[in-house]
């Protein structure tokens, strides 16, 4: 018997969304109510079934007003995570503790966001005064999220010899695997690694392609007990294992002042996730990996463990996170940076669908997949299972 | 100018210290009065003894280039004029894991976009000179000879 006592009590039952776009009429409020609405239906649920809440701290639309449209019941768990991209998985592994320790029965945790919306860019409102951590970077100019990674991946180029030819592989295997996925953003549009050569840079050494879209969008999952699961319609992808990550001496995205910055938050979520877990990085055979920018992939191979130190870069040769032959196919509906980016809940629910058998890159026999939110800032991660 | 470039807020008390003594040509550390531990960001408790107790000392002021981001448009109205300026992180000589953002210039008042990024080196020795930016003192850093 191991020590992991949320291990596949739970389950995700339902999954909704709405279209990704740029531009879209709705507000984000608007959009959270009908993802949740979604997969509320998606799980044979009715509303006032819902007593749990869990969600992004950033979300702008709040639990009352998400309670009192969708109709839901009375609540008797909300419980709210914090850092942005890092805390997808986190929402969804409180809803999880939140069932599991009898707190509610059927949570639901979502992610709803216009960033295409050029005012929703958060560096952008910077106060010419600068508070906090920001006041030691921001002056210098280093001013977006892409300035904050790209500094870490000139770094880890140096040290560990990695390329932007790496950094291609990562977009090119999600930007094929987006193609086959009909509600993705770049569905139509191909790309090379030409292209990729050639894209104008945002924060050099990182180009627009390594970037991560802007969307307008919502995604809701819908959580409830392994017991009750198995009387629902769909098939359950239990949740197998969780955990959070927020490593000694770290400073969210300009993580400059510890020891060893290229170790981030997914070295230490790493080492409680697969702790909890009876499977381990060999035997996972699919995968969903945030990536709101490039070098968080080959930086989450090696804290999560699917390669050593300093070798993520090169794990991404020969087409390794490439469906259906890569050694691990990542990201198989194009993730962040080519289906949609919905701070990185999107790769949730695709999650869900391998185990589901659903997917539109369906790995065989994807028994388990991996999740995980944004390196860069306090993380989580997810292993579900079948 | 419309937009003015980012500078620190002058309110926060861990941090004055710092930007005080940049005024006045000195690049300081917060140093843990108890155990001696030098601490970057500043901040009210020693991470390796919990004392309260601070001294700010002056380091250096030399480092090398721990590394460096060339940030192209859509930025900030003041710094996109100046793109494509470089980002450097800076690794203290004497203690290489406090480290400072900011920027290589030619001279302590030259513009951040006067070197060019290709010829930055990982590795590089430099040395910090202070820039008048509004009514604040930032550290800035020119290559050492």
């Amino acid at each position: 018997m191991n020590n992991a006592p949320l291990q596949d009590k739970t389950a995700i039952v339902g999954i909704g969304q709405t279209k990704f776009g740029k531009g879209l009429e709705d507000s984000e409020l608007s959009l959270a109510c009908q993802a949740i609405a979604a997969a509320i239906d998606d799980a044979g649920l009715k509303p006032s079934d819902v007593d749990g809440l869990a969600m992004f701290s950033m979300e702008n639309g709040r639990e009352v007003d998400v309670a009192r449209n969708v109709g839901l019941g009375d609540i008797t768990y909300f419980g709210e995570i914090g850092y942005g991209g890092g805390a997808g998985c986190g929402a969804v592994g409180h809803a999880a503790m939140a069932v599991a320790t009898g707190q509610c029965e059927v949570a639901v945790a979502w992610r709803a966001r216009k960033r295409a919306d050029k005012a929703s860019r958060p560096w952008a409102q910077s106060r010419a005064r600068v508070p906090g951590a920001w006041q030691w970077s921001r002056p210098a100019g280093l001013l977006r999220p892409v300035d904050e990674i790209a500094m870490l991946t000139r770094r880890y180029m140096h040290e560990f010899g990695a390329t932007r030819d790496h950094l291609a592989n990562v977009a090119l295997a999600f930007r094929k695997h987006a193609n086959r996925n009909p509600d993705a953003m770049m569905r139509d549009k191909p790309l090379t690694r030409e292209q990729y050569m050639a894209a104008r840079w945002i924060s050099e050494p990182l180009c627009l392609f390594d970037n991560c879209l802007e969307t307008d969008g919502a995604l809701a999952v819908i959580v409830t007990s392994a017991e009750r699961a198995r009387d629902l319609p769909r098939t359950p992808a239990y949740i197998h294992a969780f955990a959070q990550g927020l490593p000694q001496q770290h400073q969210p995205m300009i993580n400059f002042f510890c020891a060893d910055p290229l170790r981030g938050p997914a070295w230490a979520c790493a080492q409680r996730l697969w702790s909890r877990s009876d499977f381990k990085p060999a035997d996972i055979p699919v995968a969903q990996i945030y990536d709101a920018f490039s070098p968080l992939i080959p930086l989450s191979l090696e804290g999560y463990g699917f390669c050593a130190r300093g070798e993520g870069a090169a794990f991404t040769a020969d087409g390794a996170l490439e469906w259906p032959h890569g050694r691990l196919p990542t990201n198989t509906a194009g993730g962040g940076m080519s289906e949609a980016y919905v701070h990185g809940f999107n790769l949730v629910l695709e999650g869900v669908r391998q185990i589901r058998g659903d997917s539109v890159c369906q790995v065989a026999d994807a028994t388990s997949c991996l999740v995980t939110s944004g390196e860069g800032v306090p993380t989580s991660a997810l292993v579900l299972r079948r | 100018m419309e937009q003015p470039f980012l500078t620190p807020d002058p309110d926060d008390k861990d941090s004055r210290p710092f930007w005080e003594g940049c005024a006045r040509g000195a690049l300081l550390v917060q140093t843990c009065a108890t155990c001696g531990a030098r601490r970057m960001p500043p901040r009210p408790m020693c991470p390796n003894c919990r004392s309260l107790a601070h001294a700010w000392h002056e380091t250096s002021g030399r480092g090398t280039v721990w590394s460096y981001v060339v940030p192209h448009p859509p930025l900030l109205p003041a710094y996109t004029e100046l793109a494509r300026y470089n980002v450097v992180v800076v690794a203290l000589e004497e203690d290489p894991q406090i480290r400072f953002v900011g920027n290589l210039v030619a001279s302590a008042d030259g513009p951040i976009n006067e070197i060019d990024p290709q010829t930055i080196r990982i590795g590089e020795p430099v040395a910090v000179v202070f820039a008048r930016v509004g009514d604040t003192t930032l550290p800035r850093w020119i290559r050492l000879a």
